[in-house]
């Protein structure tokens, strides 16, 4: 693998990832797909799940995705999300609280209206939880 | 005329304000900073977003989202009023809620208006007019927050827009130029202004380098369904642009207004040091005198 692909992660808060990497696999709203240098340029949305990037020195690292999108260069990838966070800085007690917070107002929703909107957000807040809590291996 | 007490005591209370006011603007001064410094890192973000939707606006048809098309009938109309929570900033909220009220009087002049606040300054005067408030949010202009604020209320909005509770959304914020300089701006949200003009705005300057790479995008999945999903995003960051400038703002405003209000102090301790030295003066010469003329009595 000689050649690195630039990926960049941005949140409206701050650029998460700004390096050198040597395969990215994204998870596209199609799927989820990898991705190389001279890929060809590809805009795609992306769903809730794990960024994954080989970093230059060959380590791998993954990256919570809230969803977002991706655009996709022949020398960089840069991904748009909402929220985005590298597995080290993944706050393991907040994200349990979330999920728990998410289980309760979902429980007392009672199998409610599931177009309601609280009922929504819980679920997209408990989905984010467990995901977060996915990567960094506490289940 | 005041005693020497008197004028000693107004000294001494000047000097306490002075000291409140040049303390609020050293705190306005570091959350100037803070403010500014989440606008920067919301910069990235904000311009690759506008250079990708731009590049899919152009190709989509109008007909890609239902929040492009403008009603028939415009008979409900929802303005976002964004103020501070806090006064002390000169004419800050002021100015934002003269802006608001003149478009509101103007331009939707027999429409049925309704508010959406972010600061407690605007909700208080939409309660005294009276308007319809439909959502307030106090404690997110000024200090820290984040996206899922604006995304949150923004979502609603749409809903309202998609349900036909509401025909058009405008937005006020204050546009911030320079700690000396905010301006008061109104913004349609709602319906998305046409796309060609967005373009114009937001991605004006890439637009030629885009242009070139465009063509063989590939989009997945399609560019319509794509742009479907980037709309409504857009108007989070929209709102979530503008109450980051209309914060930056508001710290700005207050910082130059406490400015003024410490020099007006100085000012007004160096006069009142000047009246009470007089009258010390002049103090001194009446008592001279009284012993002057006592001891000359004495001698007969």
């Amino acid at each position: 693998m000689a050649e690195n692909i630039f990926l960049e992660v941005v949140t409206p808060s701050k650029a998460v990832v700004s390096e050198e990497a040597q395969i990215v696999v994204a998870p596209g709203s199609e799927g989820e797909f990898g991705v190389l240098k001279g890929h060809t340029t590809f805009l795609t949305s992306l769903k809730l799940g794990t960024l994954r990037y080989k970093d230059s020195s060959g380590h791998d690292r993954a990256v919570f995705i809230s969803g977002g999108f991706a655009e996709v260069l022949p020398n960089k990838v840069t991904v748009l999300a909402e929220s985005a966070e590298r597995r080290k800085d993944i706050d393991v007690d907040r994200a349990k609280k979330a999920k728990e917070r998410a289980e309760k107002r979902l429980s007392s929703a009672g199998g409610g209206v599931p177009a309601d909107i609280d009922f929504v957000r819980a679920e997209a807040a408990l989905r984010r939880a467990i995901h977060r809590l996915s990567i960094k291996g506490v289940a | 005329m005041a005693t020497l007490k008197e004028v000693k005591t107004k000294i001494s209370s000047v000097k306490k304000t002075k000291q409140i006011t040049s303390a609020m603007k050293m705190v306005a001064t570091s959350r100037l900073r803070g403010a500014q410094e989440s606008m920067e890192a919301f910069k990235p973000y904000a311009s690759k977003f506008a250079e990708v939707l731009g590049s899919i606006a152009g190709k989509a048809g109008e007909e890609a989202s239902p929040l492009l098309v403008p009603k028939e009938e415009v008979k409900k109309v929802s303005v976002i009023l964004c103020t501070s929570d806090r006064g002390l900033c000169g004419g800050f909220n002021v100015n934002l809620i003269e802006k608001a009220d003149k478009f509101i009087k103007n331009n939707l002049a027999g429409k049925e208006v309704s508010l959406t606040c972010f600061g407690k300054k605007g909700r208080d005067w939409a309660k005294k007019v009276p308007m319809t408030i439909d959502n307030q949010y106090i404690g997110v202009v000024g200090s820290k927050f984040d996206f899922s604020v604006a995304s949150t209320s923004g979502q609603k909005l749409i809903n309202r827009f998609l349900e036909g509770a509401v025909d058009e959304v405008y937005l006020v914020y204050s546009h911030y130029k320079s700690v000396a300089r905010q301006e008061p701006v109104i913004k349609q949200l709602l319906p998305i202004p046409s796309l060609d003009e967005m373009e114009k705005n937001d991605a004006a300057p890439q637009a030629g380098k885009d242009a070139a790479y465009l063509a063989e995008h590939i989009c997945e999945p399609s560019s319509d369904v794509l742009l479907g999903e980037m709309l409504p995003k857009n108007i989070f960051i929209q709102i979530y642009d503008a109450l980051l400038q209309t914060s930056t703002s508001e710290h700005g405003a207050r910082m130059k207004a406490m400015e003024n209000a410490t020099k007006a102090c100085q000012d007004m301790i160096g006069e009142l040091k000047t009246i009470f030295n007089k009258r010390r003066q002049s103090g001194i010469t009446s008592d001279l005198m009284d012993i002057v003329g006592g001891a000359e009595a004495l001698k007969g």
